[in-house]
């Protein structure tokens, strides 16, 4: 065997070894981003999935759904490994703190979960909102007066979803109030509305 | 004996009329609000309606009626913790949302005692607040309602 055709044979071997390594470890990050594998874990199945089922991201007019990982996984590539590689903290959660393993304590913890998706979600000016809701695609005469309002404002000023789109799919926590910009009118009082 | 026959005879013919009369009886249709439909049969499919979506919301029927809900509420949830109609009837936010806001009357205690939040006595919107669908009324009613209401003079 010569030199130059031993060089061609490793070469086509780590070539064939490269694809089945890259394909085994794409195709193991895809099991882990269906929902079937998120609601594996009963602290996902018993509280946010049942949750998510009475909303309108679970059963809508068309069949179409959102399932965990479309809002909670980004779909580009970098940023959804970088999303893996934070869930190794959920592990240690699930096997090691057992911190949200009853409804009781995941209603202890939910302000400070939800905080914390709230909290990603406002710093990617939601992202995995806009994979499917596309402002250039929202027909403002198909919505009601008061969302296309809103709509039109949001994108004057440039909010973000979730910036109003809090509690959508999920529980909110106990004695959330909402904090939609824009302000509020402060202690209002109607006198006249007795 | 001739008497005892009689008796006898009269006795088994109005038993079997008693009888004759109780299965007449117990074959006459049950009325309810389902109609005469036969106990185990299947009710007929109600035809599907939309909500009714009244722009400026509806007009009141009488005095101090719980104003009936304008628009859809099926994305708003009532919980012990929450309320998503409060989201905009809030005295806080109703402003901003162009929401009328809730009655003044849902912040007192039963004890005539002012919140500043909505009594929990008047927390679950929807047991005086419903929606509306243009359907047929299931049983007759000749309700005719005061009217003039003019919107003010109801609002409280």
């Amino acid at each position: 065997m010569t030199q130059k055709k031993r060089t061609f044979t490793i070469l086509v071997l780590g070539m064939i070894l490269g694809v089945l390594a890259w394909g085994a470890f794409n195709w193991s990050l895809e099991l882990t981003n269906t929902e079937q594998f998120c609601i594996s874990c009963h602290e996902m199945r018993d509280t946010p999935y049942q949750e998510l089922q009475e909303t309108i991201h679970f059963s809508n007019r068309t069949g179409v759904r959102a399932t965990c990982p479309d809002c909670h996984v980004p779909k580009e590539w970098i940023y959804k490994v970088i999303r893996k590689i934070k869930a190794t903290n959920e592990l240690y959660h699930h096997f090691i703190a057992h911190d949200v393993d009853t409804p009781e304590k995941f209603e202890a913890h939910r302000l400070e979960l939800a905080q914390h998706v709230w909290k990603t979600m406002k710093e990617t000016d939601s992202r995995e909102c806009r994979n499917c809701h596309n402002f250039d695609s929202m027909d403002f005469d198909r919505q009601e007066e008061r969302s296309a309002n809103r709509h039109e404002e949001a994108i004057d000023n440039g909010y973000t979803c979730i910036d109003c789109h809090k509690g959508i799919s999920h529980h909110l926590p106990e004695g959330y109030e909402p904090d939609t910009p824009g302000g509020d009118d402060e202690g209002d009082d109607n006198e006249e509305d007795e | 004996m001739k008497m005892k026959t009689t008796v006898i005879a009269a006795l088994m013919a109005s038993s079997l009329l008693i009888s004759l009369g109780t299965t007449a009886f117990s074959a006459e249709k049950v009325a309810s609000l389902r109609g005469t439909h036969d106990i185990t049969a299947k009710s007929k499919k109600p035809s599907k309606k939309k909500l009714i979506l009244e722009e400026g919301g509806f007009e009141r029927s009488y005095k101090l009626q719980p104003p009936l809900i304008p628009h859809k509420v099926s994305k708003y949830r009532i919980t012990i913790k929450n309320n998503g109609c409060l989201k905009c009837h809030d005295k806080k936010h109703h402003k901003r949302e162009h929401a009328p806001m809730v009655g003044r009357s849902h912040f007192l205690t039963r004890d005539g005692k002012k919140l500043d939040h909505v009594s929990s006595r008047r927390w679950f919107c929807t047991q005086c607040h419903a929606p509306q669908l243009n359907a047929r009324p299931l049983v007759k009613n000749e309700f005719e309602g005061w009217s003039p209401c003019k919107r003010e003079e109801c609002y409280r």
